[in-house]
């Protein structure tokens, strides 16, 4: 796998998350569930941080937060780009929307794929988007399915009828085409098989190199031991509370 | 209470600048309509911004059908101001415009789908007629040339063109989508507008209607305002979702936020009924 290595001049802050905190409010339930409070840690260009924490402990609500499918309650999460620093907790969603677009991105072990479009085109599409010929986003999109492992014969067959391992093989092919400025990780590696793990970290391991940000939970830690820079623990917050 | 264990000096607080600037193509406020004792809409603000696709959802007789009349400028209401930006058009409240400018800024700037197709289509006509038809208001009037608009128009909308003589009446529901779906993008409009587009077609056509209007978005870069019952499809095809009830928007959000983190108390329960 090839990409543009460049070696990260200084390593340049990419994120700032300060007193970053996030409940939920069940209406229905009356009732108020708290994930963490007051989270705070920074991130720079080239760095992996490694999420802990038990079954619950707020992992995955953590990262979502970062990546705006949640809400935060409080908190900052300053966000520096070449042209400015931008608060993603409270950013417009249109903000957000083209980050999205063009430098964050959100990796996860499930695969959310419009029917009836082909594999090889639901991995090509982030690259179209970016303004990338159709032919040549093809190209790259049969380069990745085949470096994670996905059989030829399924590069033009719907993933809707792929078994959970091959949607997830083409669901990493899809999220790590674009070389992403920050790179969110959750368990991007369950239920993989060895071959397809590798081909995880080696790709992981170039965008390390070439200044990516990474922060993520890992099925089997030991996969990315060689990566890591700094690990968070989260706890669990046990506390949940029936007033408003 | 600190779940976390690493160090921070405190940030200095500042003002987080908007960094990307886009700016909305269209923009309303304040839209309110009441017919009789009924107000359909109490007030609305709706912003929409270039090649963005923004979902509407909320409960049967919350106002959906109306603002999109009124995006299409079919109404006007009691109170309130509209705005498209679109190239030479200045900055003017849209709903001062008489019905010959509306009709002609419709003709040019806006394609709408209707859940039904009797509103949106001539049944007596033949699909390529109604979709001529839409370039012939814009001033097209070379006979062979509008028959290979109209023939492009159809077969971008995935409609089997060698059928395109046939009136919608002879059509399958999703045929008829598709020849009103032809004549909205005729025009490559700069919004398109669709009012539960694929209410009752059966799944297979649903995904290649779907499929069409993302293939539209993304290389035509056409914005739209879609309203539906239906969940998945919103989930699948918006960027940003506004949940009306009562004609009032209750919360708006980023797609994947609405459906993940629902804030209000009504969206909860949208959005749990259909889990
Ligand atoms: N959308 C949501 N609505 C309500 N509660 C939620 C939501 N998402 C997460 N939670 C709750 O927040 C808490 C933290 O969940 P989270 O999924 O972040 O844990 P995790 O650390 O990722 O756990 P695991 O190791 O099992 O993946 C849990 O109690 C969970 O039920
Ligand atoms: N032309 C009209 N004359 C009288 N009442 C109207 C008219 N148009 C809409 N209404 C009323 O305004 C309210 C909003 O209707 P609208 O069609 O906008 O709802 P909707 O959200 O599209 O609902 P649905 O999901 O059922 O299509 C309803 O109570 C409806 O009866
Ligand atoms: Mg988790
Ligand atoms: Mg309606």
């Amino acid at each position: 796998m090839n990409i543009q290595v460049s070696t990260p001049k200084t390593s340049a802050l990419v994120l700032r998350v300060d007193g970053l905190s996030k409940q939920f409010e069940m209406h229905h339930l009356k009732r108020t569930l708290f994930a963490f409070e007051n989270i705070q840690f920074e991130l720079g260009e080239g760095e992996f941080i490694l999420l802990k924490g038990e079954n619950g402990a707020g992992k995955s609500t953590l990262l979502r937060t970062l990546y705006r499918s949640y809400l935060p309650r409080a908190g900052h999460v300053f966000y520096h780009t070449r042209e400015g620093i931008i608060d993603l907790a409270s950013a417009a969603d249109v903000d957000i929307a083209m980050l999205r677009r063009r430098e964050i991105g959100f990796v996860t072990q499930f695969l959310n794929a419009r029917p009836r479009v082909a594999a090889e085109e639901v991995v090509a599409e982030p690259l179209r988007q970016a303004g990338t010929p159709h032919a040549q986003a093809l190209v790259e999109a049969r380069r990745w399915l085949d470096a994670f492992g996905v059989k030829k014969q399924l590069w033009a067959a719907y993933p809707s009828t792929f078994s959970g391992g091959e949607q997830q093989k083409v669901n990493l092919a899809r999220a790590l085409i674009l070389p992403q400025r920050l790179l969110l990780l959750d368990e991007p590696t369950a239920s993989l098989d060895r071959d397809a793990r590798r081909a995880l970290v080696d790709r992981l391991t170039e965008l390390k190199a070439a200044g990516v940000a990474m922060i993520g939970v890992f099925h089997h830690p030991e996969d990315v031991a060689d990566l890591i820079d700094r690990e968070i623990h989260l706890k669990a917050i046990r506390v949940e509370d029936g007033e408003r | 209470m600190t779940a976390l264990n690493v160090d921070t000096p405190a940030v200095p607080k500042r003002q987080p600048p908007r960094l990307m600037l886009a700016e909305p193509i269209m923009t309303m406020r304040g839209i309110s309509k009441s017919f009789g004792d009924v107000k359909a809409l109490g007030g609305v603000d709706v912003t929409v911004y270039p090649g963005e696709v923004l979902g509407i959802v909320g409960e049967s007789g919350s106002g959906k059908s109306t603002l999109l009349r009124m995006m299409n400028l079919e109404d006007t209401p009691d109170t309130g101001s509209y705005n498209l930006v679109l190239p030479g058009h200045q900055d003017r409240n849209l709903f001062d415009l008489d019905r010959f400018e509306r009709r002609m800024l419709r003709a040019h700037h806006i394609g709408i789908v209707y859940q039904n197709p009797h509103l949106g289509l001539l049944m007596n006509h033949t699909s390529s007629g109604n979709v001529a038809e839409r370039l012939l208001i814009a001033g097209n009037r070379n006979f062979a040339e509008l028959r290979e608009r109209a023939r492009q128009s159809l077969a971008a909308s995935e409609f089997p063109t060698e059928r395109m003589d046939a009136t919608p009446c002879e059509l399958s529901g999703g045929m008829q989508q598709r020849v009103q779906l032809a004549k909205a993008i005729a025009l490559e409009p700069a919004v398109l507008l669709l009012d539960e587009p694929t209410t009752g077609l059966d799944v297979s056509v649903q995904a290649l209607v779907l499929d069409t209007l993302k293939r539209l978005q993304r290389d035509r870069a056409i914005t739209m305002v879609l309203v539906s019952h239906d969940l998945g499809v919103i989930r699948t095809m918006a960027d940003r979702v506004m949940v009306m009830r009562r004609g009032l928007v209750v919360e708006q959000g980023l797609a994947d936020q609405i459906f993940q983190d629902p804030q209000h108390a009504y969206t909860q329960q949208l959005v749990h009924a259909e889990l």
